[in-house]
Formats: structure tokens, C-alpha cells, sequence
């Protein structure tokens, strides 16, 4: 698992390697991300976000079954 | 479920924004340092809003040429998103002026706008809780509304920028501007606000449509007692 983490945090910072601004003096996050442990911040973001994604579509899902029930009885008269 | 793909690119874009707006590179400035990034959250809560407000208003001058109770629903929903986005991009902005500015309420001239326009949209609701007869409720709303957005224009896009505020796009900006925005960092910004807008119009749907399924029962209820 941390060798997979690894190999996709070189495939990531490879890639951007060509975009990299000139280090100056401006302080920036530069050691958590060497570290890779902003990876552990973004899986965590994207774990509670998917979470409240499901919980949207499982409502979205009854608000149809619901309008499916109310149009059925509606034509029922 | 009905027409699902603008839903899972929505879904999609955001799980972008997040992945990219937290790990791709951004410009090394001064005072805002790595919280920069918080643009990539903060900005697209914003354009949601004004977007949500704007549909608001459309479905209000929709409902004053024709009215109708559909209409007014779709109103009233779509600007209650609108206002869930703008607290959230409120509390955000405090939030970053705490680190950057010094302070949570700086007195910005943008900021202040943004909380004049959110207290017109609250009063919107006040107005709505206020009538009774549901006609009369819906008219007086709609008219309102028509001027709560015509006020949010000057309050947010006009005042700003012509006085000096720390929000891009006026003078004595100490770390970005609207206009010199990274092309990085551009690729990020545009598709989380395309993003955030498809989300707020899907959370506008499902109160729309649970909204309308309530008044249809309401509507059977009362046939059957006729």
C-alpha cells in the first residue's frame, strides 16, 4: 500500500515537474508535501465528499420512488 | 432517476477540484502562502450563488407574466440554495481573513456588500413567512425578488471595485489578482465553479421536487374531503 502510494506520488510530481515555479523564499507547505502526507488530507476529503455524494443520490432515488407512487395514484381517479 | 449525467459531472468536477486544487502547483505569494488554494472552495461558492439567485429571478419574472404555484416553488428553492452557498462562502471568506487579513470581519467593502445582499435574501424569506394567502404570498415575493437581485449586482460586482478593497479586481490587493490568476491554477478555478453551480442545482431540484410532490398531496387530501 505505501509502495503504491509512493509510485503514484513520483508519477504525480514527475508530471509536474515542468511547471514548477522557481523556489524562492515564500514559505509554503513544501515539507508535508515531500513527506506525501498531503495525500493522507486529500483521501480523507474525497472520503467524506463521495459519502455525502451517495447520500444525495439515495435521496434523489426516494424523491423519485415517491413521485412514481403520487403519479400512479393520481391517475388512479 | 431522470437525466443522471449532469449529476455524476458535477460529481465528477468536484472530485477534481479537490484532488488538483490541494496537490497541483500554485504561485508562491506572499501574506496568503499556501492558503491560496482555499480560492479553489471559497470563489465557486460564490458564483454558485449569484447563479442560483439569477435563476430565482428568472422563474420570478416567469411568475409575474404567468402566474403559476410551480413557478413560484422553483423561486423560492432555487433561492434558498443561493443562500446556503452564499453563508458558506461567507463563513469560508472569515475564515481565510482570519489567517490572511488579521481578522474574520475586516470591514472589506466586498465583504460587507456580500453580507448586505445575504441579509436582503434573508428579508425575502421573512416577507414570504409574513403573508398568509398563498397568491398574495407568491406575488409580493416575486416582485421583491426581482429587486433583491438588481440590489446584489451594485452591493457585490460595482461597490468593490470602485473603492479600494483586498478582494481581487480593485486596488490595494496584497496578493492576487483576478486578472493576472495563473493559468494552473485557472485550470482548477473554472471547472470547480462549473462544478459547485451543477451542485447547487441539483440540491435545488430535490427541494423543488419534494416541495411539489407536498403540494400534490395536499391537492388529493383536499379532494377528497370536497
Amino acid at each position: 500500500m505505501k509502495k503504491m502510494y509512493k509510485t503514484i506520488a513520483t508519477a504525480i510530481f514527475a508530471s509536474l515537474q515542468f511547471s514548477l515555479f522557481a523556489q524562492s523564499e515564500v514559505e509554503m507547505a513544501d515539507t508535508l508535501r515531500s513527506e506525501g502526507k498531503i495525500y493522507v488530507v486529500v483521501t480523507i476529503m474525497l472520503v467524506i465528499f463521495l459519502g455525502l455524494i451517495g447520500y444525495l443520490f439515495l435521496m434523489d432515488r426516494k424523491i423519485s420512488r415517491l413521485e412514481r407512487k403520487l403519479s400512479e395514484k393520481g391517475l388512479k381517479r | 432517476m431522470r437525466k443522471i449525467w449532469w449529476k455524476l459531472s458535477a460529481v465528477a468536477l468536484i472530485i477534481y477540484t479537490i484532488i488538483g486544487g490541494l496537490l497541483f502547483q500554485v504561485p508562491r505569494l506572499n501574506i496568503v502562502n499556501e492558503t491560496i488554494r482555499a480560492l479553489y472552495f471559497h470563489v465557486p461558492m460564490w458564483f454558485g450563488m449569484v447563479v442560483m439567485f439569477l435563476v430565482s429571478t428568472i422563474y420570478s419574472v416567469k411568475y409575474l407574466r404567468k402566474p403559476s404555484m410551480e413557478t413560484d416553488t422553483r423561486s423560492v428553492e432555487f433561492a434558498n440554495t443561493g443562500l446556503l452557498l452564499g453563508l458558506l462562502g461567507i463563513f469560508t471568506g472569515m475564515i481565510w481573513a482570519n489567517y490572511t487579513w488579521g481578522s474574520p470581519w475586516h470591514g472589506d467593502p466586498k465583504q460587507n456588500g456580500a453580507a448586505i445582499s445575504l441579509l436582503v435574501y434573508l428579508a425575502y424569506f421573512v416577507l414570504r413567512g409574513s403573508v398568509e394567502n398563498e397568491e398574495q404570498r407568491a406575488k409580493l415575493s416575486a416582485v421583491y425578488n426581482v429587486f433583491a437581485f438588481a440590489a446584489m449586482i451594485p452591493l457585490i460586482f460595482i461597490i468593490p471595485r470602485m473603492t479600494s478593497s483586498m478582494h481581487p479586481g480593485s486596488g490595494g490587493n496584497p496578493g492576487f489578482n483576478m486578472y493576472d490568476l495563473d493559468s494552473n491554477m485557472r485550470m482548477v478555478f473554472y471547472p470547480a465553479v462549473i462544478g459547485w453551480i451543477l451542485m447547487g442545482v441539483w440540491i435545488a431540484t430535490l427541494r423543488i421536487r419534494t416541495k411539489l410532490i407536498e403540494e400534490k398531496l395536499f391537492d388529493l387530501e383536499d379532494e377528497k374531503n370536497v
